[in-house]
């Protein structure tokens, strides 16, 4: 097994277990807005699609690499987009009291 | 300054990028927080892209800064729709998220072909499987969910066999290209039957099931990022993978939770087969109906009504006229609470989003275990458009293909009003015997009209 292939386990192992402790705090009123930050979060696959697409080996891997730029980076903005619209909704009785 | 410190900085960037992922997700524990865990969220991500930019491997930059403008362009209107859109705004995003993966996957494929380890084609092989059926899978349930498609279930006999066959086939085409990864026509074959098993696996499944579904595309979509990072050996991307599938998997227990349903019988594609009970012998039963002039009076008098909002309500768009008489029943000093059913609506946490923007405070949105206690000293129970949620069969009759299911006790309250278009059962064919209890009343037709009239009613006899 490749030594960067453990480490990687190691690494995912710990963050699941790390995911899972986190999420399981998350208000249940919050799990709209929840998905769509993850969402956001996992478009850092974007730093991926750049080295790939900017490294410029292959036609193929270029253009397929600038099409995943393209789709994660719309993730990521719209993803911060609308949580940020959905949290600032969320308001208590006091807060909407001017 | 060399290029191994620029790498440096890059590294750097990718962990303060992981600290941020991770203080997003803690502080979204509250209301109060979750602006902040948003915000350090963006920090971070916008952190790792501009150091990204600087990774001296890329020579490229003309058309990468395009698609990232492009990728913009596209990204603003899709944070800009309607919060009724959210649940299918959210499946096209799992699906733009898998398609990355899965593309990057891809183009390491044909980079590195031929001189590729059995290791490393396990896992790009993995990788670019769920990526792909993740994303025609979120295809299928965006259109669902836009109703572009239907949204009945779509079964045939044999049909799961035969879904998990194209499975096995992907799988067994993995297994070749290990072996033979210069077998690249097998490649495009190993995409095209993740393709079509991602649609073979969504289509069957039914509208009320889509918060199980959507909550399981994130975990697949995450997971499928994880995957990559394991390809490119870039921890940020195992990290972020990982929190994002993690955070799918729970949402999809607790959506199986609300449901009672296993999970092993949704990871096997076998749900949204809810049997249709051809019923048993439709007895002539009566129902109480009341007029909006009646149903204002009750709810005027009473001290305590909860309302029980389902995806009937966004259906009708009634969230904002809720909000009025949620005002109307307020200034009378009627204490005035919502309870939530988990899988009330298209997807986890859908009624809160909806409520919160018609101006209904977060406090008053109550969950299911805690507002259960409190009907039986409910004057008014008003349930508009949900119903399988809150079927007394769920509680009392075994034969009931929802026995077992956790519901909200609104039978316990004193008086149960239901708005409803008319007395057709639920998604699942189940007949509720909520309608015929002596104390409910139901309310026959569209819920925002309905609710409009009771308003009017309330402030027609409060002045």
């Amino acid at each position: 097994m490749p030594a960067d292939f453990v480490s990687n386990v190691f690494v995912f192992i710990l963050a699941a277990f790390l995911g899972f402790e986190l999420i399981k705090r998350v208000s249940p009123l919050l799990h709209t807005p929840l998905m769509s930050l993850t969402n956001a979060l996992d478009a850092i696959v974007v730093v991926a699609a750049i080295i790939i697409a900017g490294r410029h080996e292959t036609r193929v891997s270029t253009i397929l690499g600038l099409l995943a730029v393209g789709a994660s980076f719309s993730n990521m903005v719209g993803g911060f987009l609308i949580t940020d619209r959905m949290l600032k909704m969320f308001k208590t009785a006091k807060a909407k009291k001017p | 300054m060399s290029a191994v410190s620029v790498q440096q900085l890059i590294d750097f960037s990718y962990i303060a990028a992981v600290i941020g992922f991770i203080l997003a997700l803690k502080w979204l524990n509250s209301p109060v927080s979750a602006m902040r865990g948003v915000v350090i969220g963006e920090i971070a991500s916008a952190v790792a892209v501009v150091a990204t930019l600087f990774d001296p491997q890329v020579v490229h930059y003309k058309w990468v800064i395009i698609a990232l403008i492009i990728g913009a362009a596209v990204g603003v209107p899709l944070g800009m729709v309607k919060m009724t859109a959210v649940p299918q705004r959210t499946a096209l995003s799992h699906a733009f998220g898998a398609m990355s993966a899965a593309l990057i996957g891809i183009a390491e494929y044909y980079v590195g072909t031929p001189h590729i380890s059995k290791f490393e084609m396990a896992e790009i092989g993995l990788e670019v499987v769920i990526g792909s059926l993740t994303f025609t899978g979120s295809i299928i349930a965006a259109g669902k969910l836009q109703e572009i498609l239907p949204q009945r279930p779509i079964t045939y006999r044999g049909q799961n066999i035969v879904s998990l066959s194209v499975l096995g086939a992907a799988l067994a085409l993995i297994a070749v290209l290990v072996f033979h990864p210069e077998y690249t026509h097998l490649f495009a074959a190993m995409v095209v039957v993740a393709l079509i098993f991602g649609i073979m696996l969504v289509t069957p499944i039914g509208g009320a099931d889509m918060p199980t579904v959507i909550s399981l595309l994130n975990s697949y979509a995450g997971f499928s990022a994880a995957l990559l990072g394991f390809v490119l050996n870039s921890k940020v991307l195992v990290v972020a993978g990982s929190l994002d599938g993690a955070s799918g998997f729970i949402l999809s227990v607790i959506m199986c939770k609300a449901m009672n349903r296993s999970f092993t019988n949704v990871l096997f594609g076998a749900f949204g087969q809810v049997q249709v009970s051809a019923g048993k012998e439709a007895e002539e039963r009566t129902v109480r109906s009341a007029s909006p002039e009646e149903a204002a009076g009750i709810l005027g008098a009473a001290s305590k009504v909860i309302i029980v909002p389902g995806y009937g309500m966004a259906v009708a768009q009634a969230q904002h006229k809720v909000r009025e008489l949620y005002d109307a029943l307020s200034k009378r000093g009627v204490d005035v609470k919502f309870a939530i059913h988990p899988v009330a609506g298209r997807m986890p946490g859908h009624m809160n989003v909806l409520l919160a923007e018609a101006d209904i405070p977060y406090d008053k949105l109550v969950e299911m275990d805690d507002i259960n206690g409190e009907f039986p000293q409910t004057d008014v129970a008003l349930v508009i458009g949900a119903n399988d949620v809150t079927n007394p069969a769920a509680r009392e009759d075994q034969s009931s293909p929802i026995y077992g299911m956790p519901i909200l006790d609104v039978d316990r309250a004193r008086t149960v009003m239901v708005i409803k278009r008319g007395m057709g059962a639920g998604f699942a064919g189940i007949e509720n015997p909520l309608y015929y209890l002596d104390k409910t009343l139901m309310l026959f037709g569209d819920a925002k009209n309905f609710v409009g009239s009771i308003v009017r009613e309330l402030a027609g006899s409060h002045g």
